[in-house]
């Protein structure tokens, strides 16, 4: 926990700064703030529920480090790092 | 006709004029219990068959409502998350629910199956149904798992905010079907209800501008505008190709809108519907995570799963397989001495009896694999198995989903191939069934093991390693190596495609339930007897004609053999063989291992002369084969023509239980004529390499 809102505080103090799903450190409850693009890929995120607003957390990487598993709505998804960086995140609280 | 009008008078109006039994499809998210409600409304009343023309399965089946209507005619659709497919199953879905799949019924009312504990993304596909102006009922599944993680769904708010009826279901115990037969009899008189939110101020002026002769077309024309459509008319062209530069000015995401505008609506649908008595989670789920994709006991746990399946198509169903084997040979027999000698008892037992055996005995391996592959599915274990393989897998270009079809493909390519329906994207589902054969099976150990015998047998590596165990573990390596180069070839060519977004649903852990596993299993052994079987047979009635023909009747059935069309044929390709360091003898032996590979045993030792019966007799034909010369009196069977050999078998496609389940998986003869040559190809190549470089290197 401590080493959680260390990182937290680090992001910045002054500005709740937006970051990458990619870069958001395990166990961080966050918020989507949006996805990047039109394309199919991007648009195939936007389905699976990933809007603005929606609750997110990282739950762990796979042992090779990639794909993701992400907590949303309480439902888990894979996501590949070269998705989640498209998907820009704000730490909750 | 009173009787008729007594049972239920609102719905039996509206259906009464109906000369045709009601069209229903079931669709809805895959994971989101749509097989288990299918299954218990039809029984055992379905079908399974393909799309024309496509390799997609439609499962159909009968559902009664109500005694004194004719029984529904139901249609399982393939899961989808959204109308804008990705993949070809989407896609077919998405055609049969719109009315636009050729040769399908367009469907009265659409049953969509709604995950209780997934609300907000289950709702995404019923917001863009209510688009469509089609009639829909929702199922609500998953009741007895919301329960538990204290969701309470206020089902009547829910059915009100989306217009339509809202059905709590529990397939299992079968609650809640006759309200959801009732709530589509009353929706089929009832008009479709129509979407009640907006989308951006920017894409409403937009909609208002194309739609403004018919305000009915409203959602076509939003379709139209948001894909990539083209009307021939120049007008329209014209027109869309305004509004979509308009709206990608004021905003370059702009095809995001209508996306996020049906989310906030079904937000705040939910919302109201919706009650948290706890946190919502589904807590057990990311406990049993924690353990099974574990950094260290994950990839332990796949390994032990992969070794008992292994262990279970490998060897457990080698008992019901020799069985199968022994009666079939039996019936054989008894059949033979029963009827007089001649060529219709050969026909019947040689060609028929042989040849049913031949399929039947894929039996257990395919129920086994398929027994497990439904409990891991059916678990969410499959998912976390793709999850820790994907990243391998993506070295080739497939997903972590190719890893499990292709495991199985180690004891036999034919389930191996069944299996890679689980991967959506059609291309890597290719990609995959191309590579499948080359995952050494089961079949090619009985060739590998004569070889070993008759050429490396007293050979040890280093003193202590015996040869044969380095040279099998070689053969299986080289396997999967070329397996690895030919994936990322085809993905890099023939199957070339972008890379679909690789967003995998991490289902819920559940208990599997034994009916629908059973259900499984038997519908994919069923399809298989059917479907591969029938061309199975009449591959293995061919090639026993191959060599029942020319009839010698007083000769040896060794000289039968070296006379007939296939003894014919294996002199013809003597010449082509040779640099491989192959005689006719072993020509022989390729051509009739093409029935399946471990043939080329028996024949070898018919050709050889091993007596009359060449079952048990291995042994004397490691004999015959170290004693074999050639022409010029060398040995016929060196080492190095072992070795040869053995590449050949690795890589060649000599299976037509393989070829005639590609032929069933990609619904043409295209892709199996593809694998057999370019695989044919390779293993000459590669056995030429083998010969001519061994040469070169001085052995012999």
């Amino acid at each position: 926990m401590g080493r959680l809102t260390a990182i937290t505080k680090r992001i910045g103090r002054a500005v709740r700064a937006s970051m990458s799903l990619a870069t958001l450190p395990h166990g961080a409850a966050a918020r989507v703030v949006g996805v990047d693009g039109s394309g199919a890929a991007t648009l195939r995120l936007i389905e699976m529920g990933i809007v603005p607003g929606a609750a997110i957390r990282v739950v762990k990487a796979a042992p090779l480090g990639d794909p993701i598993q992400v907590c949303l709505r309480n439902h888990h998804l894979a996501l590949r790092r070269t998705d989640a960086e498209r998907i820009s995140v704000v730490i909750d609280g | 006709m009173s009787a008729i009008l007594q049972s239920d008078q609102n719905a039996v109006s509206a259906v009464r004029g109906l000369a045709r039994p009601l069209s229903v499809a079931i669709a809805g998210n895959p994971n989101a219990g749509k097989t288990s409600l299918f299954n218990s409304l039809t029984g055992l009343r379905q079908k399974v068959a393909n799309y024309p023309g496509v390799t997609v399965e439609s499962k159909t089946g009968l559902w009664v409502l109500d005694p004194h209507l004719p029984a529904a005619r139901i249609i399982d659709l393939p899961g989808l998350y959204s109308l804008d497919a990705t993949s070809l199953d989407e896609q077919i879905a998405r055609d049969v629910m719109l009315g636009r799949a050729p040769a399908v019924a367009d469907p009265d009312v659409i049953v969509v199956v709604v995950d209780a504990t997934n609300l907000v993304r289950n709702l995404y596909l019923v917001t863009q149904l209510l688009e469509t102006g089609r009639r829909l009922v929702v199922a609500l599944t998953m009741i007895d798992l919301a329960e538990r993680a204290k969701l309470e769904i206020d089902t009547a708010r829910l059915s009100e905010a989306l217009g339509v009826a809202v059905v709590p279901v529990v397939a299992k115990q079968r609650r809640g079907i006759d309200q959801l037969g009732q709530a589509l009899l009353q929706a089929v008189e009832k008009s479709a209800p129509g979407p009640s939110w907006h989308f951006s101020p920017e894409v409403e002026a937009q909609l208002a501008l194309l739609s403004e002769d018919e305000p009915a077309r409203r959602y076509s024309v939003m379709r139209e505008l948001f894909s990539d459509a083209q009307p021939k008319n120049i007008d329209q062209r014209t027109a869309l190709e305004q509004s979509r530069q308009q709206l990608e000015q004021a905003d370059p995401n702009w095809r995001q809108q209508p996306l996020i505008a049906r989310y906030e609506w079904i937000e705040r649908v939910v919302n109201q519907s919706l009650h948290f008595g706890g946190d919502g989670r589904l807590s057990s789920t990311e406990r049993i995570d924690a353990v099974m994709t574990h950094k260290i006991a994950g990839p332990l746990i796949l390994l032990l799963v992969m070794l008992l399946v292994f262990q279970s198509i490998f060897s457990w169903a080698n008992l019901p397989m020799n069985l199968i084997d022994h009666v079939f040979s039996a019936l054989g027999d008894g059949v033979r001495g029963q009827l007089p000698a001649g060529i219709l008892t050969d026909l019947l037992v040689d060609g028929v009896i042989a040849g049913v055996g031949g399929v039947l005995v894929f039996l257990p391996q395919i129920l086994l694999l398929f027994f497990f592959i439904s409990i891991l599915e059916d678990s969410g274990y499959m998912a976390r198995a793709a999850f820790l393989m994907d990243r391998l897998m993506r070295i080739v270009g497939l997903n972590g989903k190719a890893f499990m079809p292709l495991l199985s493909s180690f004891a036999c390519a034919v389930p191996g191939i069944m299996a890679t329906r689980t991967i959506e994207s059609p291309k890597d589902r290719i990609a995959t069934i191309m590579i499948a054969p080359f995952m050494s099976c089961s079949a090619r150990l009985p060739v590998y093991t004569l070889m070993i015998a008759a050429c490396f047998s007293d050979r040890k590596i280093l003193g202590v390693i015996s040869a044969g165990v380095v040279i099998i573990l070689a053969m299986y390596l080289l396997g999967v190596l070329v397996a690895i180069l030919v994936a990322w070839i085809l993905k890099a060519t023939l199957l070339n495609a972008p890379a679909p977004p690789f967003v995998m649903e991490l289902p819920p852990y559940r208990v599997p339930q034994f009916a629908n596993v059973a259900h499984a299993m038997f519908e994919r052994a069923g399809l298989f007897v059917k479907r591969a079987g029938t061309v199975i047979l009449a591959i293995s009635i061919l090639l026993w004609a191959l060599v029942a023909f020319p009839r010698r009747p007083a000769s040896t059935p060794s000289e039968q053999v070296q006379r007939s069309f296939a003894g014919q044929a294996g002199r013809a390709i003597e010449p082509v063989i040779t640099p491989l360091g192959f005689d006719w003898k072993i020509g022989v032996g390729l051509i009739s291992s093409f029935a399946a590979r471990e043939t080329i045993v028996s024949t070898l030792s018919i050709v050889y002369n091993i007596g009359d019966d060449a079952k048990g007799q291995s042994g004397s034909l490691v004999d015959a084969l170290r004693k074999a010369k050639r022409a010029d009196g060398s040995p016929a069977w060196t080492p190095l023509v072992a070795l040869s050999l053995m590449v050949f078998f690795v890589l060649a496609c000599q299976c037509m239980s393989t070829l005639a389940v590609v032929r069933r998986e990609t619904n043409s003869w295209r892709w199996p004529l593809f694998m057999i040559g370019y695989m044919l190809v390779l293993a000459y190549v590669g056995s030429l390499i083998t010969y001519q470089g061994g040469r070169l290197l001085g052995f012999s």
